[in-house]
């Protein structure tokens, strides 16, 4: 059985129609990717699933459980972690309150205390600067805190939101090694990206969505030899 | 000395406004919205200790606690009623709907209570201290100043000690990010609105005992002062909030002592404008980029 089913879902932003039929699903143990265009629905679908959005129709089941019938605030402690665009950390508080602000949902102060021991051990720079105020990380740091944070949730699943988004092409390779790390870790990840070539060079399967639809899907070694995804989204 | 009487008069002063500016910036800092009815909260608080102290056998602290819980749960039922159905819809509605609570408030009051008014009990008999001479300092001004350096100090604790106070933080920087952490937003704004409101019975305590009368209207001008005082000490920053009031109260205390009576609340929001003419964001506001 698939941990996240989405089926035929529909979500409005007011009149216009973001996402106007999208399902896919998202197995234990895969990398997931996401692709297509600015506009065409992938952010709105994470959104959906994490509760930031409603959806008009269709239907979310995490690991059973149907996720429009949650409250927001208890998906993440089903163990679903969403790395949001921007990163959107907390810019005015440290490195170490946003890490705790992951744990949010967790209360056993040892477990958390061992997250956090294991976020400092694969990023020593937050260790180094967990007093300083997030603000004031580099782009690459913040995007390191981001994902460290949803971490701290010790999440089944990671949704990544453009995590390659305004770093440099040394850092993007560094924040995709990362990800084939924490999914060989064992965590579940879907990634929605732009940079459609790194994200298919790291993804077991893909789905490409166009305007609120999904209009490709298979393996990514496929994809990234799909003559029309080449065209469109390889720049080939 | 008596320079030294005035500014503790002043202090005792700003300490209500900062007890009243607090609710404001809390409330500003997590909801974005400027709650116009926040000083008819400390109205209905000083009119139900006045109600249950009269009513109840007299023991001032179920009085304050009567006060302390009711304006609680206004609070927060009128966040539940009237501003929660307009996140999100533009600013202007809500400040509207703050005035309209607000005037709702007094109104209710006015029928309750008729517009003449009333004195406020004597809960507790607090003697004059006297030191040296010609220097008498009031009982209610010790007091006042004490509990409310008490409750700033609470009130820091709980906000960088403790996990709601972390929730408040990160619901006040960014509402979405912080549900991405499993943060309750609707009850982390419960919570602020709670907190606020709770200030506010203290504050209108301490307005009852400062000042001895209350009426339907005693809400309106402390409310005013204290949001003057949270703007000028930057507003959404609750150590900005604390020593604004102060300053405000002090300010206030001494243009009475040594200028003029009449003239003071023009002198108080005479330095509101300066401030803001030299700092736009108060003394201890952040300057906040607009983002895009």
């Amino acid at each position: 059985m698939a941990l996240l089913t989405v089926e035929h879902l529909q979500v409005n932003y007011g009149v216009i129609k973001a996402i106007k039929d999208v399902s896919f699903e998202v197995n234990q143990g895969e990398i997931i990717a996401l692709i297509g265009a600015n506009g065409a629905g992938k952010t709105t679908t994470l959104h959906t699933i994490t509760g930031l959005l409603q959806a008009r129709a269709g239907r979310i089941t995490f690991d059973g459980v149907d996720l429009m019938k949650t409250p927001p605030h208890k998906i993440v402690s089903m163990g679903i972690a969403h790395v949001p665009e921007g990163r959107r950390i907390f810019q005015q508080l440290s490195v170490y309150d946003n890490l705790r602000l992951g744990a949010y949902t967790r209360s056993n102060p040892r477990e958390i205390a061992d997250s956090l021991a294991s976020v400092y051990d694969r990023f020593p720079r937050l260790k180094e600067r967990r007093n300083q105020i997030a603000g004031t990380l580099s782009g690459g740091e913040q995007q390191m805190l981001a994902m460290s944070r949803a971490l701290m949730s010790r999440p089944k699943i990671m949704l990544m939101d453009e995590p390659s988004m305004g770093l440099s092409p040394l850092l993007v390779s560094e924040v995709f090694d990362i990800i084939r790390e924490i999914n060989e870790d064992g965590t579940t990840v879907l990634l929605v990206e732009q940079n459609a070539k790194k994200a298919l060079s790291i993804a077991d399967r893909a789905y490409v969505l166009e305007t609120g639809r999904i209009t490709l899907s298979g393996p990514a070694v496929d994809l990234l030899h799909n003559d029309q995804v080449k065209k469109a989204y390889l720049g080939e | 000395m008596s320079f030294i009487s005035n500014l503790i008069g002043g202090l005792s002063l700003g300490s209500i406004y900062a007890l009243i500016a607090l609710g404001y910036t809390m409330v500003y800092g997590i909801a974005k919205m400027l709650n116009f009815a926040h000083g008819d909260i400390i109205m209905v608080g000083a009119f139900t200790i006045f109600t249950a102290a009269s009513s109840l056998g007299g023991n001032p602290f179920v009085a304050i606690l009567c006060g302390l819980v009711t304006c609680v749960i206004l609070g927060v039922l009128t966040e539940k009623i009237a501003y929660k159905p307009l996140r999100g819809s533009s600013p202007l509605a809500v400040l509207i709907t703050a005035i309209g609570v607000s005037y709702f408030l007094q109104s209710v009051a006015l029928l309750i209570f008729g517009s003449t008014q009333r004195p406020f009990p004597k809960l507790f008999s607090l003697s004059p201290i006297r030191i040296g001479k010609d220097l008498v300092i009031k009982g209610e001004s010790i007091v006042t100043l004490g509990v409310t350096l008490v409750i700033m100090a609470g009130i820091m604790l709980l906000i960088n000690k403790t996990k709601i106070g972390k929730a408040m933080l990160a619901v006040s920087e960014d509402k979405g990010a912080a549900q991405l952490m499993g943060v309750n937003v609707n009850r982390t704004i419960s919570i602020t609105f709670a907190i606020g409101s709770a200030l506010a019975a203290v504050a209108g305590l301490f307005y009852g005992l400062t000042y001895n009368f209350i009426g339907p209207y005693t809400g309106s001008m402390p409310g005013i002062k204290a949001f003057v005082a949270a703007v000028f000490g930057g507003i959404g920053s609750i150590p900005g909030a604390m020593i604004g009031g102060i300053l405000l109260g002090v300010i206030e205390n001494l243009s009475k002592g040594y200028i003029s009576t009449e003239l003071s609340d023009g002198i108080v929001f005479a330095v509101l404008i300066l401030v803001l003419l030299i700092k736009p964001t108060g003394l201890l506001g952040k300057k906040i980029a607009e983002k895009v």
